[in-house]
Parts: structure tokens; sequence; C-alpha cells
């Protein structure tokens, strides 16, 4: 652990931190496009996360402090995410802090934050998206392992970074179990991250919520935090993706920081290519009942273990 | 005259052994002294139960000080006169004694402040209950022949079921006690007979004989299937686990933590002593089985687990998960023992003593805590509480971290056995059998799939019962615990930070069992104190410290950043009601609401009774029951046919004198043609 170590890993914080909100807003800006809307501006994100931070919080009477550190908690875990996850550099002093599966397990920890602290009001809406949130979640989990599964027989590793190292010391080449694992982790993804067709992020029908029913209660700079965090969650899905499937320009070796800024358009690049086919998704497929989902997942986990086997029959 | 011998006997061994024989004693001593004056709350409560728990934390230090030695062995000429009690002290032993210490102490030191002059037994009779329970946990855990062995188990067993029968004036609990008795007994035949098959003819009943026999043939294999049948009715195995749902609850709270946390594990321990240990050899498939087996267990347990609606059956469910998981971990390890891997061997054995001592810690903290809720409001329905987290700020607090914990959760101690275990199945493709390559996969996605649920199963209890509003008035009046009630809370509370937080001092410590069964350890040159990675730091590691210590200072840095940058303005008001004004708490999700997608995907798992009102009902009314099927399937057609055979029988007994002497006279007719 050097200083330069220190300084490439705040800097990919940093750049993770800054990213996340342009990618959702470049989300839904292509998807404006695709469906013949004219499009937000790129960076609403940005304007809506600093215009709830200067609203006052007003928060229900029988809160407990368990509802008003979620927002801090839940930031936090998906900060540390995008400290781990290599999206600029593998060689980072924590990098190897987590594993996939602790990646995932970290993921775990925030969603059962905001599903406690969503039922933490005592309101219909807040336990009922409570419930589904682990609904989701519990049927998601098996077919993410799945994925990280295949992915780390390849490398022999569950260290992003080394997988990442792994691969690109290979040449280039399409691995069938691979390409199971790739269209099983983005179901998988699209679950996770609330977006169509589980959960409609733009949805205001109470009903019909999942994600939006948790934060109804919330309000200013702690429902600016959690937008945040639920960017960041996506960025640091989409970089896991990237990582596992497209682990090109990722900066390897010792990491200084112009190792970082030079990894970073690469990143950008891909991410928008990325974001575009997630608002293509999005367009193309409609939200489907919850009780519909554990078809979606389970088709995710079958997947997943079609890429296994492939990779056990074929070694490939 | 049997105490001056013992006391002859201590003497050459005032070793570890010799404290760990002494500590017993001292258990049993305490549990006497409550017949003294078994009335007085303060002297059963405060004096001898704190004295309880010192013994429990000397039992604890005695024996992590003896996981690095080697066995020690001690005859003590009790019992008859040519079967003197074989004790030893091995790394095995000393780990599951650490757990029983250090649960006991936290369980003790709550029990002090917890039970209460209305409480129908008298607290002298439960001391002496109680206390005999410890000590022959202990004893099971130092026998070192299958005389002790048993009358330890047997003790144990008949403890715990007096202690399960406190309140015996409610139907229920006394059938649960006898459900208990009947299962623990079966369980019991089972060892006995795998005790039987593993002298192999010589009679020689001593552990140290029985690890000498070579069984030939099916012998070994018989000899492992009785003990996972005998043990695993201890432990809650599939499909005998029908009376832990039923038990647990009945019992008080402290005894239910220590059934859930320390006995559940003296079978664990048998499993892996008779497995291991007295068996000279694995064969794969015993390992296939018992992941099998495990698996199904820990599915089954968290499924039902879901639908609960009583905490503590809810608990004791979450137990069966448990205990799956952990006959998962050792089924692994056969298999891949019995392959000579024995690194993968000693990770999924590790992950399994892991996890025995996380479970101690967590659920015992959880049911502690129900305890206090019990206390507190009388109420132990899901569907009558909520809202505790503002009347029992400490409970909930420290339940919260239990919560956590048992969920699976970085940085708490339940996550890093739960991926010590994926670890070993990750790397698994190694093995020579195509066959186990292709099952294990899917059996760590069935691992991860109950953990999942885990996660699900305590939101919805830790959110029904502490978050939300309170769904009866009377919960306004709730108290938070004791003193004391607090103090094993938090003892319980901080076991699972440091558990989690400090992976590779403990690992270093189980070392000792796993050099001692599978003959490897998980000392690798890559990992440093701060860094846990057991195979090498490029194929995987963990570092919970980091993530603690991140997580905590972005968290800080957030909270000053926002406040100095914007503002700390904060409004009260009322939680919005969706434009419908007139809500109740009522309104909230409650555990069955909670359970209802679980029910609704799994519904071929459950038999369900369901009530569905018509719109037209003018009464209406909502019903759903979901039971366990084994009942159905197994438990009620062997009742009957017992019964019918009972009855067939039966027609002999006609109480008359001449039919009995006829029945004399035709028996010694028979034994006269067969000796003639």
């Amino acid at each position: 652990m050097t200083v330069s170590g220190f300084i490439s890993q705040i800097l990919q914080l940093a750049i993770a931190l800054l990213l996340a909100p342009l990618l959702l807003g470049w989300v839904n800006q292509c998807r404006a496009w695709l469906q013949n809307k004219s499009a937000p501006s790129l960076l609403l994100p940005y304007r809506t996360i600093r215009k709830l931070f200067n609203k006052d919080a007003v928060v229900a009477e029988n809160a407990s402090p368990v509802f008003r550190i979620m927002p801090y908690v839940v930031f936090s875990a998906m900060a540390l995410a995008a400290a781990i996850v290599p999206s600029l550099a593998t060689d980072l002093p924590f990098g190897r802090a987590a594993d996939a599966i602790a990646l995932v397990g970290l993921f775990a920890l925030a969603r059962v934050f905001i599903a406690l602290a969503a039922m933490d009001l005592g309101t219909a809406f807040g336990s009922m998206g409570a419930r589904r949130e682990m609904f989701i979640g519990f049927l998601a989990e098996p077919a993410l392992l799945m994925v990280l599964f295949t992915a780390s027989l390849i490398s022999g590793s569950t260290l992003l970074p080394t997988i990442v190292e792994t691969i690109n010391q290979r040449d280039l080449a399409i691995y069938p179990s691979l390409a199971f694992a790739g269209v099983a982790f983005t179901m998988v993804s699209l679950a996770e991250n609330a977006r169509i067709p589980i959960d409609n992020p733009a949805t205001h029908l109470e009903l019909t919520m999942i994600h939006e029913a948790m934060i109804l209660e919330y309000s200013a700079r702690h429902l600016a935090l959690i937008e945040w965090a639920s960017a960041l969650k996506l960025f640091n899905y989409s970089c896991i993706g990237l990582a596992l499937f497209m682990p090109f320009g990722i900066a390897q070796g010792s990491a200084d920081a112009s190792a970082i800024l030079g990894a970073t358009p690469v990143l950008i690049v891909k991410l928008a290519v990325g974001g575009l086919a997630l608002a293509l998704i999005e367009t193309l497929s409609a939200k489907m009942r919850i009780f519909r989902a554990p078809e979606f997942l389970g088709t995710a986990f079958l997947l997943a273990v079609l890429g296994m086997l492939v990779n056990l029959l074929l070694g490939s | 005259m049997a105490g001056s011998h013992a006391a002859s006997c201590w003497r050459p061994v005032i070793s570890a052994l010799g404290l760990v024989v002494v500590s017993i004693v001292a258990w049993l001593a305490i549990g006497a002294l409550g017949l003294v004056r078994p009335r007085n709350l303060t002297y059963v409560g405060r004096v001898l139960f704190s004295a309880g728990a010192l013994v429990g934390l000397l039992l604890a230090g005695v024996a992590l000080s003896a996981l690095g030695q080697g066995a020690q062995t001690a005859v003590l000429p009790l019992g008859l006169p040519d079967l003197p009690f074989h004790l030893r002290l091995d790394g095995l032993s000393a780990f599951f004694l650490f757990l029983l210490g250090a649960t006991a102490a936290g369980i003790s030191i709550f029990s002090a402040g917890y039970f209460r002059a209305s409480d129908g037994a008298a607290p002298g009779l439960l001391c002496l209950q109680y206390h005999t329970f410890l000590a022959a946990m202990a004893f099971v855990l130092i026998a070192d022949d299958a005389f002790v062995f048993m009358i330890a188990w047997e003790t144990m067993a008949l403890a715990s079921f007096f202690l399960v029968t406190t309140d015996h004036r409610i139907p229920e609990i006394r059938r649960a006690g006898f459900l208990y008795l009947l299962i623990a007994h079966l369980g019991a035949l089972s060892i006995l007979l795998c005790f039987g098959v593993l002298q192999g003819g010589s009679g020689d009943y001593t552990f140290g004989a029985m690890r000498t026999v070579i069984l030939q043939g099916a012998w070994p294999s018989t000899a492992f299937l009785l003990a996972l049948a005998g043990f695993g009715a201890k432990a809650g195995l599939l499909p005998l686990h029908i009376w832990l749902p039923e038990a647990h609850p009945a019992a008080p709270s402290p005894v239910s933590a220590l059934m859930s946390g320390v006995m559940l594990k003296t079978a664990i321990y048998g499993l892996l002593r008779v497995t291991f240990d007295l068996l000279s050899g694995q064969i794969w498939w015993w390992g296939v089985i018992a992941l099998v087996v495990g698996l199904a267990t820990a599915l089954f347990g968290v499924l039902f687990a879901t639908v609960q609606t009583d905490m503590k059956r809810l608990l004791a469910y979450s137990s069966i998960e448990n205990i799956g998981i952990i006959v998962a971990a050792i089924g692994l390890a056969i298999l891949f023992k019995t392959y000579g891997k024995t690194l993968l061997a000693a990770i999924a054995l590790t992950a399994a003593l892991y996890h025995c001592l996380n479970h101690a810690f967590f659920k015992s903290l959880l049911f502690l805590a129900t305890g206090s809720v019990l206390h507190a409001t009388k109420e132990r329905s899901l569907g009558k509480l909520g809202g505790l987290i503002h009347r029992m700020p400490w409970v909930a607090w420290l339940a919260l971290v239990g919560t956590l914990a048992i969920a699976g959760l970085p940085p708490l101690n339940g996550f890093v056995s739960e991926w010590l275990l994926l670890q070993a199945f990750l790397f698994t493709p190694s093995l020579p059998q195509s066959f186990i390559n292709m099952l294990v996969p899917l059996a760590a996605a069935a691992l991860v799939l109950a953990a999942a649920l885990a996660a699900y199963v305590m939101v919805k209890f830790y959110g029904v019962v502490f978050l939300g509003r309170p769904r009866e008035p009377n919960l306004a009046y709730a108290h938070d615990a004791g003193r004391l009630e607090r103090a094993a809370l938090v003892w319980f509370a901080a076991g699972c930070v440091l558990l989690g937080l400090f992976p590779v001092q403990v690992i270093a410590n189980l070392d000792a069992v796993n050099a001692m069964l599978i003959g490897a350890t998980l000392d690798r040159p890559g990992m440093s104190w701060w860094l846990l990675a057991p195979i090498d730091t490029h194929r995987a590691s963990y570092s919970p410290l980091i993530v603690l210590v991140v997580t905590v200072a972005v968290f800080l840095l957030t909270v000053q950043v926002v406040h100095r940058f914007y503002h700390g303005r904060l409004r009260r008001g009322p939680a919005w009601d969706c434009g419908f004004p007139s809500q109740t708490p009522r309104m909230q999700d409650t555990a069955e609401g909670f359970g209802q997608p679980i029910r609704q995907i799994f519904e071929q798992f459950f038999r369900i009774e369901r009530e569905l009102p018509t719109p037209f009902d003018v009464a209406p009314r909502y019903f759903v029951r979901a039971e366990d099927p084994f009942w159905y399937w197994l438990y009620l057609p062997i009742a009957r046919a017992a019964d019918w055979a009972a009855r067939r029988v039966g027609l002999i007994q006609q109480g008359r004198i001449s039919i009995y002497l006829m029945y004399s006279f035709l028996t010694l007719l028979a034994l006269l043609y067969f000796v003639r």
C-alpha cells in the first residue's frame, strides 16, 4: 500500500462518484430518443441531486434512527463497492478487500438496509416494497452466483482484478460459456437495478412499484443520497459486467494517477455503449407482473447454469 | 467415596482436562445449591446463575488454551467396576467446549436477570436442570468411551426435556416435550447401534479401541449412516427436524438459546467425531449424502421460516436452516477428503466449524432478544408486535446486529462462514468424477438460495417485531431489558462483530481441528492479519476490516460533507397517507403478508389450509396456515400404524387370570421345546 496507490484508489472512487449520475442521465436520454420523446438534459441527475440537497428534509414523526441512517449506509456501501470494482485499474489497495462474492454480500447489505428502513414507518406501501425487493433479491442472487461461478471457472479466481488480468492475457476469443453467462448477468442486473421489465424506475403508480415504494417517504438530502447510491449501483453493476465480459482498456500492473486518467475515456465509451443497450432493452420490453419475475430470473439462472456446463464440457 | 476417588485422580491431570472436569463439577454443584433456597430469586438468579456464567468463562478460556495442544486423556474410576470413565480432551472437543463455555457464559448472565417469581416452577429447580444440562453437554464433549458418551447424552436429553416442559401445565408444551423426548430417543438408539457397529466385535467400547478397528464391507457405511441419523435427529436434519419447531418455542428463551446455540452443536460434534475420528476412512458418497441432506434441510428450514407467525418458531426453523448449512459443509469436507483435496476439505470443514460458532452467537442473541420482547410485551405472535425500537432501543439495536449477522451480510460473522463455504464450492471442478463436478455447483446455487432467503426471513423478523408502528396499544408500555440482560446481549453482539472482523485469527485457532481431522491447515503464506485468503491471494480474498473501516469512513465523511456544505435542517411531519387519512397500524404488512410471495411460488412444498371470504360474506374472515407436510407424509401414518399395532397386541391382554396362566403355560411349553 503506497501513497500513489491510495491516490489512484481515491481517484477511481471520485471518478465513479462523478460518472454514476451521468450514466443514469445518458440511459434516460437514449431511452427518450428511442421512444421518440424529447430528451431531458444529460445533466439532469446532477441537478436533481443538487436540488434535493438544498431542500429541507421532512421525516415522519415515528421514524427511528434506522430510517435516518439508511441513506448514508447505502451510499457508503455503494461507494466502497465502487472503490473495489476494477473499473479503471486492477492493482488498487482495496481491490483485494472483497472478491465477487463479497461484493454480492455488500449489495445484499445495502438491500437489507433499504428494506428495513422501508418497514420502519409502518406504512402499507413501504412494507410492500420491502417485501418485493427482498423477493426479487433472493431470486436474483443464485443466478448471479452462477454467473460468477462461470467467470471464475475460466480464470480460476473470484477476484475481479485477477479475472480482468487473466482474460486480458489471453487471445481475443469468444468463450461460449461467457456468452451464456453474459446474457444471464444482464438479466440479473436489470432485476437488481430495478429496471424494466422487473421494475419501472419512472413509475408513479404505487401498486406497481418496488424500489420506489420503499423510498416513498424520503425527501431532500436523504433522497439525494439514495438516488446517488442507485446511480452508483447501476454504475457498479455495469463495471462488474465490463470486468467479467469486456475487460479491455483497464489499467493493469502498477496503477498511478495517469494510468487511471488514461483508462477513463475507454470506460466512458464502454459505458455509453452499455447504457445504449440498456435503453434499448427497456424500450423493447414491457414491465411484467411481479409473479412473472421468478420465470424471468429462473431463465437467467438456467442460462448461467448452461454456461457453466458448457464450460465444464468443452473446457472453454 | 466417589468424591475421594475423583480427587485422587485429578491430581496427576490438573491440566486443561482437569480444569474442564472442575468446571463440570462446579456446574453440578451450582445446580444442587439451587435447591437450598429454591424460591429466593436474588440468591438463585443473581448469585448462582452469575457463578455459572463465570464457570462458563473459565471453560471457554481453558478450551481456548487447549486448542493448540495435543490430546489429553484421563480415566476416572467412576461408573461400573470394570468400566471406568474414559475422558479425552483434543482439538475437536476443545473447540466445541469453547463454543459451549462462551455461549453458556452469555446465556447464564441473561438468565440471572431473566427468571421472574411468577414463572410457575421454582427458580431453584430450573437452576438445577439448567446447570445439569450444561454439565451434561460438557461431559458429552470430553467422553472417550461409548458408555460415558451415552450417559452424558441421555442426561443432556433428559435435562433439556425438563427445561422444555417448564410450563408443563399448558397441553401444547407437554406435547412438544413428548415429541422431543421421542425423537431424542430414536436418535439415541441409532447412536447406540452406531457404537455397536464401531466396536467391530472386539467388545471394547472405548473410543481409543474404536479408532484402531478397521471395519470391513458395508460396516463403515452402516456406522456412518447410523451416526447421521442419530446425530441428525438431535441436530434437526430432515426428516427428523419435526421436534425442533415445537420444542424451541415451548422452552423459556434462555433455554431455547442454549438448545439452539449449543445443544444442536453437540450433535454436529458427534457426527464429526464418528466420521472423521472414529471411522478410519471415509467414502465419497457419504459426502454426497450429507451434502444433499444438508442442503435439503437448509432450504426446507428457511422456506418454513418465511411463513411463520410466531417469532420463536421462526427462529427455530432458521436453526434448522443453519444446521443444514453446517451438515452440507461437512459433506463437502468428506467429499474433498476422499479425493485427496485436503486443502479444500480443510476450507469446507473450517466453514462448518466457523458456522457452528457463528450460529451459537447470533442465534443465542436473537433468542435472548425474543426473551426480552416476550417479557416486555407478553406476546410471541408477530401479528401483535411492532415498533419496539422506540420502546426497547437496547434490545432492538443489539438484535439488529444479530439480524444482519444471521442474514449473512458483510462485515459480520455469518458472512465469513458462508464465504468460506462458497469458496470451497467454487474450486470443486477439480474432482475426478464429472457427475460430482456438475452436482456441486448446483449445490452451491441451492446454498445461495438458502442464504438469500435467510436474508428475507430476517428482514421479516426484524421489520415486523422492531420496526413499523405498534400493532397493539399495550405495546406502548413495553420496557427495555434489564442491565444483566443487556450485558448478555452486548456479549453476543460483540461476538458477532469480532468473529466477523477477525476471521484470520479465528481460523488460526480452528486449524488445530483441521490438522486433527483432515491433516491440512489453512495457514497460507499470502494471508496477513487483515486479509483472509484461504487458497492464495490471487484466487480469492476478503478483508472484513477494510470493508468496515471504509464504509464507516465514507459514512462519517458523507454526514460531515452534507451537513457542512448544505444544511442539517429537518422537519418532522406525519407519514404520507396516500390520500387515505384513516390508516391504522393494522394496515402494515403482517407476518403472513410478508411470507405470501414465498408461499405462492413454493406452494407445493407447504401444506396450506386456506379460508378465503367471498365478496358477499357478512363477517368476512381470512385464514391461512402453512403446515409442515412431513407430519402428513411421514409422522401421522407412522403414528397411526403404531396405534393400530398396539391395538392388535392389546388383544392378548384380556384381564383374566386364567388367560394369563395359559400364556405362562404356553411359554413354558415353547421353552421346553427349545431347551430339550
